[in-house]
């Protein structure tokens, strides 16, 4: 009877799934925070307004080209193959780096397995997140834009005074949507044989032959992790857009005074 | 023309192939009250944003203080402080209470203390009468209270002159009222003003000239008394009469 299996597994091996979720939580906690960053960089960078002349406008368009190739790599490749391309590949570009330039700067690419795991999960949530704080951006009112401006702002003061924590506000949803992807989708990460859920639930069935038990536990656990994040996020949302911004104060329009002077 | 603060000579700015400010020559003394009036695609508001180059003008030149901002675009942060702006939309930042509005560019962009920063901050709220909103976000404001935050927001800066563009002309006439009350206010103590708007008789009232604009040139350039009572051109008169007429 399965429903018997699924308690033994259970109690047999929960230390092994509970370091799996351990694992788990670190890499898309990480990776999603970090991705977060590399997103906000990237959507402040490309919205940097066009350059007349200059060495400034060579400098801006290389680096626009770059991030470009970045986000484009990272949204049109499996976050599988990516992992083996990293883990894998490193060693050897170092490698060839040592033979062209004749030092690998003390790095010759060997990275612990977690690592790569994080780089990669960050990498490819910093191209998602980059599009989505770009979209941020732009649907942020002109109009705030040009009053710090008119105050004197650069653009680096306008972004970080005025715009991004509105950005921050709207890209909520969609960064929590992104920790939800991350935490299923690190498990395409056992291809490099990182000890997180799916990779422990596959040692488990291994030893026990029992593929459906374990890996519907394997199901529960990501459900009830995805679950509890979710309403996680759910509670900071309302928490951000809290009272203070649709409540209109009405006492207050009614103690306006009668002559402003 | 020893106190002259801004002085355009032979502006033009494009939209595409449509031309929006055609030669334009204007100047503005220290303290002066400077209307510019005219129909709705004239170029007033777009004069307006040449000035403190939130459009940067195809041509000519933008002096202040006698120095051509224009060959010196590196400053020209330095340069907008100096204009301080109060737009049609308001544009608060929505992500500020009233009093962080006014003191955030005090902070960011002077780097003046916060203590010094609120002290100001607090005085020109007073002046507008918005001292007891100091809390407030934009969202929990109507229009004209808007307003009189955004003009605060502009004097906290201590700016050499003032640039409004259109501040009534998204409120409601009840609203109209108190903003047009404080900038009176401010006309009177002497602060040099630029102000593009609808509200003829406010014009007539306030200005110490009116500019009148019409298809991207400056068409009458007077006192009010010689813009209202006695204009020179035509196209003056067809305006003022049609102008007078909504009101």
């Amino acid at each position: 009877m399965s429903l018997e299996w699924l308690v033994n597994i259970a109690v047999d091996n929960w230390q092994m799934f509970l370091r799996g979720i351990g694992m788990t939580m670190l890499i898309s906690v990480i990776a999603t925070i970090i991705g977060a960053v590399i997103g906000l960089l990237i959507g402040v960078i490309d919205t940097i307004p066009k350059q007349k002349k200059g060495v400034k406008k060579y400098i801006l368009l290389v680096i626009r080209v770059v991030l470009r190739i970045y986000v484009e790599f990272f949204r049109g490749t499996p976050m599988m193959v990516q992992a083996m391309v990293v883990f894998y590949g490193l060693p050897l570009i170092m490698i060839e780096i040592k033979n062209l330039i004749g030092t690998d700067f003390g790095f010759d690419g060997d990275i612990n397995r977690v690592f790569a795991g994080i780089l990669v999960v960050s990498l490819n949530t910093g191209a998602y997140m980059a599009e989505i704080v770009r979209g941020g951006i732009i649907s942020v009112d002109q109009g705030q834009f040009e009053a710090a401006q008119a105050i004197g702002m650069s653009h680096w003061k306008t972004m970080i005074h005025v715009v991004l924590p509105q950005v921050m506000r709207n890209i909520l949803p969609a960064t929590g949507n992104q920790f939800v992807m991350n935490i299923k989708d690190t498990a395409v990460l056992s291809v490099i044989g990182v000890t997180e859920i799916f990779f422990q639930t596959k040692s488990i069935a291994g030893n026990n032959f029992r593929y459906f038990e374990s890996f519907f536990i394997a199901c529960l656990i990501y459900l009830v992790l995805t679950i509890i994040v979710t309403q996680i996020l759910r509670y900071f949302e309302r928490r951000l857009n809290g009272k203070a911004s649709y409540q209109m104060i009405d006492e207050m329009s009614i103690r306006r005074p009668e002559n402003p002077m | 023309m020893e106190n002259t603060i801004i002085d355009i000579k032979n502006l033009s700015k494009s939209f595409g192939s449509h031309e929006v400010l055609k030669d334009i020559n204007f100047s503005v003394k220290k303290g002066e009250v400077v209307t510019v009036i005219g129909s709705s695609g004239s170029g007033k508001s777009t004069l307006l944003r040449c000035l403190n180059l939130l459009e940067t003008p195809d041509g000519g030149e933008v002096n202040y203080d006698g120095k051509n901002i224009l060959t010196h675009m590196e400053n020209v942060n330095d340069y907008r402080t100096k204009l301080g702006m109060v737009f049609q939309q308001f544009n608060l930042f929505n992500n500020c209470n009233v009093l962080d509005n006014c003191i955030l560019g005090q902070m960011k962009v002077l780097k003046r203390s916060k203590d010094e920063a609120k002290k100001i901050a607090e005085e020109y709220l007073q002046v507008v009468g918005m001292s007891q909103y100091i809390n407030a976000r934009p969202a929990q404001l109507s229009g004209g209270q808007k307003q009189r935050v955004a003009i605060a927001r502009a004097l906290s800066m201590k700016p050499e002159a003032l640039l409004f563009d259109e501040p009534t002309s998204a409120l409601d006439p009840e609203m109209v009222g108190d903003v047009l009350q404080v900038m009176k206010k401010l006309a009177k103590d002497g602060s040099t003003m630029i102000i593009v708007t609808h509200e003829m008789e406010f014009a007539r009232e306030v200005s110490d000239r009116i500019v009148l604009m019409d298809k991207g040139i400056i068409v009458e350039d007077g006192t009010p008394d010689e813009v209202f009572n006695h204009p020179k051109h035509e196209r003056t008169k067809a305006f003022l009469k049609r102008a007078l007429k909504n009101n």
